[in-house]
């Protein structure tokens, strides 16, 4: 605890604790219920959780078989019930709490790359573990020169009416090393509204690969508030998957990755899927701080059933010879329904290369009516069309976890 | 009669494009429609298609016995009409193996059949390029070798093809007009052939490559004469189009 004193974390949080996020809805945070920390007992298998729990979570890419996994954890609410570190010599999976007891220098890597005092989420989480100690979310770690192509599965599960669930994450792929994460989000099928707040700090060290694919799925009233930073150091790439497809009350994130190493480069690939009056509003930033550092953004957005999507990419170049390219594409089902994209690419540096492309519209009729020339029905043409859009092709994962990957967006874009 | 066009009269963006169209195609039959660009060839192809900017204003189009001026697209198709278009549009993220899973009714979790395998094989697309979104940067020979492929999968009763040979080079050419000539039983002995077909060219080139019953020509949104291709094919090679307009003028 002494350095994040010394680095006034918590005094920074107290200050921020009313602030506002600059985008998104504002959510009363006091209308949650703030969960007592361990309050459900560990359990001993992922195959204890019962049928329902073991469905929910595949649909966000956990498999409580742990089949192709190299280590899983799992957090219900404010209880992190069972961690599997036992599955690969290359990567360590523990509870944040645990990891801090184990390793004195993790404490540098605590709100360093998210402040805490960015807005009142992150205040409420800091302040949190100020009164809680920080013992929310998981430590994910790939030993140096290690190459673990399994992923490690994370998932955050929110099984209590009304509860606020707080997480800390921080993730570090030492030197040369290649690290793959799955992580999954959902609420229990009886749950009708919540609020989730989940602080991710990640660390590439010189060399290192970090490929996370997260998919959200939440209930129809619950407020989902991600807080995301990632650090780059020399020669390391940072892959970033996120998909969302099913319905949320409202939703914003802007992971950002800093980009200070030389030759370093982040990419961004989403899919978000609008339904039933959900406010999804998720950005990528990437600084682009050194030389020969690339950033790339890609977002697929559908919005229908009234939802609002807000699909923002932001590169910023601040010395030469760096690289950027943003791509936003969006579709609009239906007239109250809305898509707004918000393309950024900032340069305040001469002698680098940015571009940007972004196009939103509805569905074109010379698809639709190519598809029912073949017997298609023009509904049947008109999802398949949406699915297509949708399901983009992943780029930077390893084979084993490509066609994983492939499948879970198959079946989220199913539903669409 | 397969086909009975009486009496068509279409508007497209408000303009009347086609007028006073009849015309018949029987069982086995393969006709051809010959005319100028901006005749209205296509816009007869997509109507008959029953595409829903193309508006039938008078007369009926009779399918196998049945009325199908007002049913969908895809109704039409399901009932036995297959196409091949000029210019398809192209989808991202479906492809060429997805549709032809859905035209030869195979279920989307399987392999694509042997069959299909062997068609697409003949029609020169290696395994790899069936993944390949369809039309999207398809050369003008792939996207007809894919349109016919299709065809092959559906094998409908009758089958219309818009500019078949536009754009593709003269080996394409020999191919696609052999794949037509299956789609057309034309490897059968005239009297028992089933299949009927539409074959819609202003250059007639592909007529060199697949036999036809009878020729009609459109000009100006109205047939001015049909007949026997060979001889209407002879005249407007020597005459032009202006031909069949005194032609029609002589009617
Ligand atoms: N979708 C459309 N919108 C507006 N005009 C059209 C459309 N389709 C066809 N037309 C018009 O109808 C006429 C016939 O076109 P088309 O049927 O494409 O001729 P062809 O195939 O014989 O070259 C042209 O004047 C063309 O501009
Ligand atoms: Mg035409």
């Amino acid at each position: 605890m002494d350095v994040l004193s010394v680095r006034n974390v918590y005094e920074d949080a107290e200050r921020a604790k009313d602030k506002k996020a600059p985008i998104g809805a504002d959510v009363t945070i006091e209308n949650f219920t703030d969960e007592t920390l361990n309050a459900i007992d560990m359990i001993d298998d992922l195959d204890d959780l019962n049928r329902q729990t073991k469905k929910d979570l595949l649909k966000v890419g956990v498999d409580t078989d742990e089949k192709n996994r190299s280590g899983s954890f799992l957090q219900v609410d404010q209880s992190n019930i069972f961690t599997n570190n036992a599955m690969s010599n290359s990567v360590e999976v523990m509870n944040i709490g645990v990891a801090l007891d184990k390793y004195k220098w993790l404490e540098d890597y605590i709100w360093n790359v998210v402040k805490p005092d960015a807005d009142k989420y992150t205040a409420k989480t800091a302040l949190r573990e100020q009164k809680d100690g920080i013992n929310s979310g998981y430590f994910v770690r790939s030993l140096p020169g290690t190459r673990e192509v399994m992923p490690v599965q994370a998932c955050m599960f929110i099984g209590e009416e009304g509860i606020m669930q707080t997480a800390h994450n921080v993730i570090i792929a030492e030197e040369n090393s290649e690290l793959h994460l799955i992580t999954g989000c959902a609420t229990g099928d009886d749950i009708s509204s919540a609020m989730h707040v989940g602080v991710s700090e990640m660390y590439l060290k010189p060399g290192a690969k970090i490929t996370f694919t997260m998919v959200h799925n939440w209930a129809e009233q619950v407020e989902v508030r991600p807080r995301t930073g990632v650090k780059l150091m020399d020669n390391s790439t940072y892959i970033n998957n996120y998909i969302l497809t099913s319905p949320v009350s409202t939703l914003q994130s802007y992971p950002t990755a800093y980009c200070d190493g030389e030759n370093s480069r982040a990419i961004f690939q989403s899919i978000q899927g609008g339904k039933k009056d959900s406010i999804i509003d998720v950005g990528s930033r990437v600084l682009l701080n050194a030389k020969g550092a690339r950033g790339e953004v890609i977002s697929r957005a559908v919005s229908q059933d009234e939802s609002k999507i807000y699909s923002r990419g932001h590169l910023a170049g601040t010395v030469p010879e760096v690289k950027g390219h943003l791509e936003c594409h969006g579709l609009v089902l239906d007239d109250d329904s809305f898509i707004y994209a918000v393309p950024e690419l900032e340069a305040s540096s001469a002698n680098l290369e940015m571009s940007h492309e972004a196009a939103v519209g509805k569905i074109s009729e010379d698809e639709i009516n190519y598809l029912t020339s073949r017997g298609i029905s023009e509904e049947d043409a008109e999802s398949m069309i949406v699915r297509g859009f949708l399901n983009m092709d992943i780029t930077g994962l390893p084979d084993e976890l490509a066609e994983q990957t492939q499948n879970m967006i198959d079946m989220s874009v199913e539903g669409m | 009669m397969l086909l009975e066009i009486e009496n068509l009269a279409v508007e497209v963006a408000g303009k009347k494009v086609l007028k006073n169209i009849n015309l018949s195609i029987g069982e086995g039959e393969t006709h051809v429609l010959l005319g100028p660009n901006g005749a209205g060839k296509s816009t007869l192809f997509l109507t008959i298609l029953g595409f829903p900017q193309y508006k039938v204003v008078q007369g009926s189009i009779k399918f196998k016995g049945q009325d199908i001026t007002e049913l969908t697209t895809a109704e039409r198709v399901q009932l036995g009409i297959g196409v091949s278009f000029q210019t398809p549009p192209s989808i991202r993220g479906v492809s060429v193996r997805d549709l032809l899973k859905i035209e030869s009714h195979q279920d989307m979790d399987e392999d694509l059949n042997p069959r299909m395998k062997e068609l697409a094989d003949q029609l020169k697309f290696s395994d790899e390029f069936l993944d390949r979104d369809v039309n999207y940067g398809f050369s003008g020979g792939e996207v007809k070798r894919s349109e016919i492929l299709q065809l092959l999968a559906q094998m409908p009763d009758f089958t219309m093809f818009d500019e078949p040979d536009s754009g593709v080079d003269i080996e394409n050419v020999e191919l696609i007009a052999s794949e037509i000539g299956t789609l057309l039983d034309k490897d059968k002995p005239q009297g028992s052939r089933k299949r009927s077909g539409l074959l819609i060219t202003h250059l007639g080139y592909i007529l060199n490559f697949v036999s036809a019953d009878k020729a009609h020509v459109l000009i100006d949104g109205v047939i001015s004469c049909s007949g026997n291709p060979t001889e209407i094919l002879e005249d407007i090679r020597k005459n032009g189009f202006n031909g069949c307009v005194e032609c029609a003028q002589c009617l």
